[in-house]
């Protein structure tokens, strides 16, 4: 295994409590290493997402502090769970928003769309409106918008949870190819130990309610990754280790 | 005939087949005209009266208008203002729902009196339609997606561009809605206001025309204006859907036919 390169964004005994009084983190320590994919995996309100949110900047931590390499921000690209675009703009207008949004220079920006939508293999319905196309398109839509910035960072709030098995499998693949070739860190969150284990070179468990780190497991199968990978020995032998792992950390947080 | 042939034709076939009752129902009985006139009447007495009737309707109608101009207008502002200042919107929303609540029939004798009658007049009209406006608006604004908001604060983007890129286009299908519920009613409280105004004596809407006609016991003018008023709320209903199909256009779901 490749020694991993620095952090990029440390996020140290950061706890978030909500108004209403639910904790959805406690003493959660987190590094996340330049140029890598890591997963974040959990069962539904472990705090993955405000984990997320927190290193996104969209939640405050309430105790803990997030710790950026050199001090500053990297820019950030975010995939929600659901597509989120806006119904009343085309494609093209949907994965502009972050440069409209900076007052991007005009034929800067045209030229980073088409980019980016060349990217997810979209180029053809820069025209469409969201309403007109599939849920697996949809998300491609997000994926282009988040990529548009050209973000050192992407943080993806399980994204392909609402697809299908056969499409979430492709875009398994075109993320895959996307993270390799852009060389961005991606930042997953799923709670899916196979799509985990099939993506990432690093998986965090959590512990529900308060989420924190249960266990950090490598997955220290090569790239590229495809179908063959997925029906491997070695696939098989990860997911177990990795459901043990998910297993263990359910059953201390009902103790 | 298609489903859309059946839509027009079976309104069509109700309204001649009550016309036609109506008509010989008035010549069996010899009912007299200030009694019940026939339909016949009421068509020859808008033939007739046609100079009359269509300068009070272009008085009432561009009452109508201006009404619904500053409701739509001042209905978008306020609930922008409202929205974006919360303390504006505690202070002056629960005043906004009493104008609403309260009976504009009892509120249009009171502007009379404060107002000149014109005004007064499209003050009714803007009291009864400018509410749908503001509490359409209102839902919209707090309706946008909560995660959409996440993402323009992600980008940095101020409360300004929120409002304008994000806000105001996805709180269009409600605020288009408000405003097809304000067209009609703004034509209401230019007639209600106008009926006050016609009992003190003055006006010549068409509204005034009907209360006139009335103390004339001119049965078959009032139902001449009558059937105007009526077409006119109907063409304005109908003006401001093809307004809203043309809008939301290819994006929104009560815009776009569902497929099978």
């Amino acid at each position: 295994m490749i020694e991993p390169a620095s952090a990029i964004v440390t996020l140290r005994d950061v706890g978030k409590t909500f108004e209403r009084g639910t904790v959805a983190l406690d003493g959660f320590n987190l590094e996340v290493r330049d140029g890598e994919f890591v997963s974040l995996l959990g069962p539904s309100g472990c705090g993955k997402s405000t984990a997320l949110r927190v290193v996104a900047g969209l939640s405050e931590p309430s105790t803990g502090t997030v710790e950026w390499a050199d001090g500053k921000h990297v820019r950030i690209g975010f995939v929600f769970q659901e597509p989120t675009l806006m119904p009343w703009a085309d494609v093209a207008a949907n994965v502009r928003l972050p440069l409209t949004i900076a007052h991007a220079d005009e034929g800067k920006a045209h030229a980073a769309v088409a980019q980016a939508l060349d990217r997810v293999g979209l180029s053809e319905f820069a025209g469409a409106y969201p309403r007109e196309l599939s849920g697996g398109m949809k998300m491609r839509v997000s994926i282009a918008r988040a990529l548009v910035t050209e973000p050192r960072l992407l943080l993806m709030d399980e994204p392909f949870a609402a697809l299908d098995e056969i499409t979430r499998f492709k875009l398994n693949n075109d993320l895959l190819t996307l993270w390799r070739m852009l060389k961005r860190t991606v930042m997953f969150v799923t709670h899916s130990v196979f799509e985990s284990v099939y993506l990432s070179q690093r998986i965090v468990v959590m512990t529900p309610r308060p989420g924190r780190v249960f266990t950090e497991l490598t997955i220290d199968a090569p790239y590229p990754r495809d179908e063959l990978f997925r029906t491997s020995v070695e696939y098989a032998v990860y997911c177990r280790m990795v459901s043990e792992a998910l297993e263990k950390a359910m059953a201390g947080a009902a103790a | 005939m298609s489903e859309r042939h059946w839509r027009i034709a079976l309104p069509v076939l109700v309204l001649l087949l009550v016309m036609a009752l109506w008509q010989t129902l008035v010549q069996i009985w010899v009912i007299p005209p200030y009694v019940l006139p026939s339909p016949a009447l009421v068509l020859s007495t808008l033939v007739s009266d046609a100079p009359l009737l269509l300068q009070s309707l272009g008085v009432t109608l561009i009452t109508t208008f201006l009404g619904f101009l500053l409701a739509a207008i001042g209905g978008v502002t306020l609930a922008v203002a409202f929205h974006q200042w919360r303390p504006v919107g505690y202070a002056f929303y629960p005043y906004a729902v009493a104008l609403q609540v309260t009976p504009i029939v009892a509120v249009a004798p009171l502007l009379l009196i404060y107002l000149p009658q014109q005004l007064a007049v499209l003050a009714c009209a803007w009291i009864v339609a400018f509410f749908p406006v503001l509490a359409n608006t209102t839902l919209g604004l707090n309706s946008v997606d909560h995660n959409l908001i996440a993402l323009f604060e992600l980008y940095k983007a101020s409360r300004a561009q929120i409002l304008l890129n994000l806000k105001l286009p996805a709180a269009l299908p409600q605020i288009l809605a408000g405003l097809r519920i304000a067209g009609g009613l703004s034509l209401i409280g230019a007639v209600v206001a106008e009926i006050a105004a016609g009992s003190a004596g003055a006006g010549s809407g068409l509204a005034y025309r009907i209360a006139e006609s009335g103390y004339r016991l001119n049965i078959p003018r009032m139902f001449a204006a009558l059937l105007l008023l009526s077409l006119a709320g109907i063409a304005i209903f109908f003006l401001l859907s093809a307004i809203t199909q043309r809008v939301l256009g290819r994006w929104h779901e009560s815009a776009t036919p569902r497929e099978r």
